[in-house]
């Protein structure tokens, strides 16, 4: 279903409504993605990167609303001016539906009509796949506290400056698959941060139109205390960027400079980011992590703290379900240490897509073989799930988690917003 | 004397742990804050924990804290926007050059004056609406009351920090000043008109919120555009606090609007004295409240033709509305601007330096950013399918500032002789008998998610709580 991230967006709108025009978002947007005339203020889907930045300083709670729309039929400045109300949702529903049939229709087999029905039916089940509208926008109750924004363009300092203390390879050598364990000290600087949290990396000179580069943001892999223990200091999981999502060649400039940095060298740093995307801190409780890629990052980060507490005997923690996806097992980031986990303290499920004489496998499928285990697990106040890795397997993972629940005579409706209420279901994809 | 955990108990972005001059003068004030707070703050809140937002820092994160908390402990914090470095004038006769952290001598006076008249205001209103907690119609409006309360409790600290930190003595004295004069006290008022007048009920509050509150807003939109970058900075943050205030009104009103629509389509009238047997408040007695407020606040612009409002531009201290997005010079001389008089009985417009006429192109950017309010009240009227329609009065009504001060005019502009506005004036401005019913109106009502017959819920909660949500959580 990779052509239908191109297709459907995630488009932010404000509610003209309830909006009484204060102008609160519009000084607040890092990114200049808000802006208004005479009768409402709009959000120009171009620019907005969902940052979130925006949502807390609203007064009327008009800001915080989410469609899903093609991205072919997104709606544009001119048109959100002219609104006196939201659309109709039913709309939206019908022209997702039209967009899935299509995208559908190009990705499965072509003289096959019941394969594309057969994705659409769910689609509407699952609630418009209006994936993003899954995932909690709470942390867990017992979440620590996170710190954000302590370095960016509208804090008091601008930017962090970290030194590279550590740069290793961590796919085997050999493949174009080029992946990389960056640690990163802020020696006497705060930066604070939380496994789930990322940070920004500026990539030094100028872009094509002589701009410096915005900041590319990378999700921590290393627990609260630091990479090594004690230290102010955290880790990246950077995959080198050869290549866009269509294949053709493009040397990703921040992932590139970050994988060829030399120990010693510095780099400039904004953030932390995120205040959602974090574990539960209290005893017992259980933690599926769904990833694939670098989106293992955060995983690593939760996985390691919980091994840490584990190791001090002071904390009583509950299940670790990794599902854990790559196209083989040469490009999976950490695969050694990770087998070399005690299977009593974490339960690790490996899914490759691309295993030379086997049946393609994906982290959704890995899912599936253990639905007699999450069943229980999403119904559990003490459970909580994580999802990250690229945007295509959020479909996938949000369609698995249904069955999971109906096969297990669960309503998905009642239990994804319970959990969603309950900051239970994280979703981060790129 | 009591000693404070300054970066615990004032959260502040302005270094105050290691100001020692700023830290002992806070130290003779605050208790001093504390006892007006006691002394004519909310009536009633003392033991109530009550679902507030505090900001602990600038970012969007950390300055929207929710959580309970008792009134009096509340965490009034001081902050400035962060600093835009190298930032220079843009408008005035210092334009291009560096914007000033230090007050210079030859405006001491003037920019002293602006920031006691803004800083007036704050206390002010917190003492007009003291009474109100006993008669809120719900326990989220009685949370939102008190919202507006603290903050403008600290917007009071940013006022007076910046008297403090940068004008000496007198800054200091001007400061405890702020805390003696009473609203509506005949001896020791309030510096301007509309800060004396009682906001007696809730109806009155959400149209103060709207409307004067509004005035807030463009006051401190004008200051934010300041030359001296402290008072820049300090009222930019203090805009987006100020949002919620504006939201209250206007949410208020809407949800009074609703509720009355309803009922008229219930009972299928448009009749006065049937609505007010059934409880709510009819539409022209809402459209004389709006007469009485609209006309009362834009007074607050002050005179339309004024020498002190040049000075004020053309030395750096106070700009226009949104200056930083307006593509002129940025100086006015030479320029020209309408305001109008009465000249043989009729309202004419009458051309006058533009620089002289800057309180009047503040008070028109106003009207329309109020105007546009209206026209979203009109959409809840029009969709209950109700054919009535709120209208803001003609800018030369009810005037008492400037030269339009005194002169009779109707709401729809025109002047009127003493006999016709006698005969008019209970249709256009509200009597004692509205006051009266609506006051009547008023009754308390706490509990969770029950609401007042006169207003309708609102459209969701705040901070993404449920309506019914135990905002306040009375002990």
């Amino acid at each position: 279903m990779s052509d239908t991230d191109t297709l459907v967006i995630k488009q932010h709108l404000i509610d003209p409504e309830i909006c009484i025009r204060c102008n609160t978002c519009e000084a607040t947007c890092p990114v200049g993605a808000i802006t208004h005339d005479d009768r409402n203020y709009v959000v120009d889907a171009e620019k907005c990167n969902l940052c979130m930045a925006c949502v807390p300083p609203c007064p009327t709670g008009s800001i915080d609303n989410w469609r899903d729309v093609p991205k072919a039929n997104s709606y544009g400045l001119e048109e959100q001016f002219s609104w006196d109300s939201l659309p109709a949702p039913i709309e939206i529903v019908a022209q997702l539906n039209r967009a899935l049939v299509t995208a559908a229709g190009a990705t499965t087999d072509p003289d096959s009509a019941s394969a594309a029905s057969s994705v659409v039916a769910p689609v509407v089940t699952l609630n418009a796949a209006n994936t993003g509208n899954f995932s909690a926008t709470l942390p867990p109750w017992s979440a620590a506290h996170a710190y954000t924004n302590l370095y960016g363009p509208k804090a008091a300092e601008k930017t962090i400056t970290a030194t590279v203390t550590g740069n290793v390879r961590v796919t085997e050598v050999g493949s174009d698959y080029d992946t990389h364990h960056i640690v990163l000290d802020f020696g006497a600087l705060p930066f604070p941060l939380l496994e789930g949290q990322s940070i920004g990396v500026i990539a030094p000179g100028l872009d094509a139109s002589g701009k410096p580069h915005h900041a590319r943001q990378y999700s921590i892999a290393s627990p609260r205390n630091g990479e090594r223990p004690g230290y102010n200091n955290a880790s990246l999981t950077v995959k080198r960027v050869l290549e866009d999502h269509a294949g053709n060649a493009v040397r990703g400039v921040a992932s590139n400079y970050l994988c060829d940095l030399a120990v010693g060298e510095r780099v400039q740093v904004i953030g932390p980011f995120g205040a959602s995307f974090l574990m539960p801190n209290h005893p017992k409780s259980h933690i599926v992590m769904i990833c694939t890629g670098t989106g293992s990052a955060p995983m690593r980060a939760m996985t390691e703290w919980r091994r840490r507490l584990r190791a001090s005997g002071k904390f009583e923690g509950g299940k670790l379900m990794l599902f854990f996806g790559a196209r083989t097992q040469e490009e999976l980031p950490y695969f050694g240490p990770l087998s070399n986990l005690p299977k009593d303290f974490i339960d690790i499920n490996f899914a490759f897509s691309r295993t030379a004489n086997e049946k393609k496998k994906y982290v959704q499928d890995a899912m599936r073989e253990r639905a007699a285990d999450l069943a229980p697990l999403l119904s559990d106040a003490n459970s909580f799930f994580y999802v990250c890795g690229l945007k295509a397997m959020e479909e996938g993972v949000l369609f698995a988690l249904r069955d999971i629940a109906q096969q297990a005579g669960v309503s998905w409706d009642a239990i994804a917003s319970a959990m969603k209420r309950e900051g239970r279901l994280h979703l981060e994809t790129y | 004397m009591q000693s404070i955990n300054y970066s615990e108990k004032i959260p502040n972005n302005v270094n105050l742990s290691e100001d020692r001059t700023l830290q002992r003068a806070l130290e003779g004030w605050q208790p001093n804050f504390i006892d007006w707070w006691d002394d004519i703050g909310p009536d009633g809140s003392t033991q109530s924990d009550v679902y507030l937002r505090t900001a602990v820092s600038v970012d969007p994160q950390g300055w929207a804290q929710f959580g309970h908390v008792k009134m009096r402990d509340y965490r009034w914090g001081i902050f400035l926007n962060p600093a835009i470095e190298d930032r220079k004038i843009h408008f005035g006769d210092h334009l291009g050059e560096n914007a000033w952290n230090e007050v210079p001598g030859e405006y001491r006076a003037n920019l002293r004056r602006i920031i006691v008249t803004q800083g007036d205001t704050e206390p002010a209103s917190v003492e007009q609406q003291r009474h109100l907690g006993l008669t809120a119609p719900s326990m989220y409006d009685l949370r939102n009351l008190y919202q507006i309360n603290v903050e403008e409790g600290r917007h009071l600290w940013a006022m007076v920090y910046l008297l403090q930190k940068h004008f000496g003595r007198d800054g200091r004295e001007e400061a405890q000043a702020l805390l003696e004069r009473r609203s509506g006290d005949e001896n020791n008022p309030r510096i301007l008109g509309a800060f004396n007048e009682a906001t007696p009920d809730w109806l009155s509050f959400f149209m103060f919120t709207y409307f004067t509150d509004r005035d807030g807003k463009f006051q401190l939109c004008a200051l934010s555009e300041s030359a001296f970058d402290p008072l820049a900075r300090t009222t930019k943050f203090m805009l987006t606090e100020e949002a919620h205030h504006m939201f209250v009104g206007e949410s208020g009103i809407s949800r009074i609007l609703q509720r009355t629509c309803q009922v008229m389509n219930e009972l299928k009238t448009d009749d006065a004295q049937k609505l007010r047997a059934a409880g709510v408040i009819d539409l022209p007695t809402l459209q004389r409240y709006l007469n009485f407020h609209f006309s009362v606040t834009i007074d607050l612009f002050g005179a339309d033709e004024s020498s002190n409002a040049a000075t004020f531009y053309s030395s750096g201290l106070k700009g226009r509305y949104e200056e930083g997005k307006r593509n002129d010079d940025h100086q006015l001389r030479g320029q020209f601007y309408k305001v109008l008089e009465v000249r043989e009985g009729r309202l004419v417009e009458k051309e006058v330096p533009m620089l002289n006429a800057l309180n009047e192109v503040l008070r028109d950017d106003y009207i329309k950013d109020s105007i546009a309010g209206v026209g979203r009240w009109n959409k809840v009227i029009e969709k209950a399918g109700i054919p009535f329609q709120l209208t803001a009065p003609h800018k030369a009504f009810h005037r008492n500032i400037g030269a339009l001060a005194g002169v009779k005019v109707s709401p729809d502009g025109r002047v009127v002789n003493d006999a016709e506005w006698h005969a008019n004036v209970a249709h256009w401005l509200p009597t004692d008998q509205d006051r009266a019913f609506v006051g009547a109106l008023m009754g308390r009502v706490v509990e969770p998610g029950k609401f007042a017959n006169w207003i309708a819920p609102p459209a969701m909660g705040i901070n993404r709580q449920a309506v019914d949500f135990e905002y306040i959580r009375f002990n």
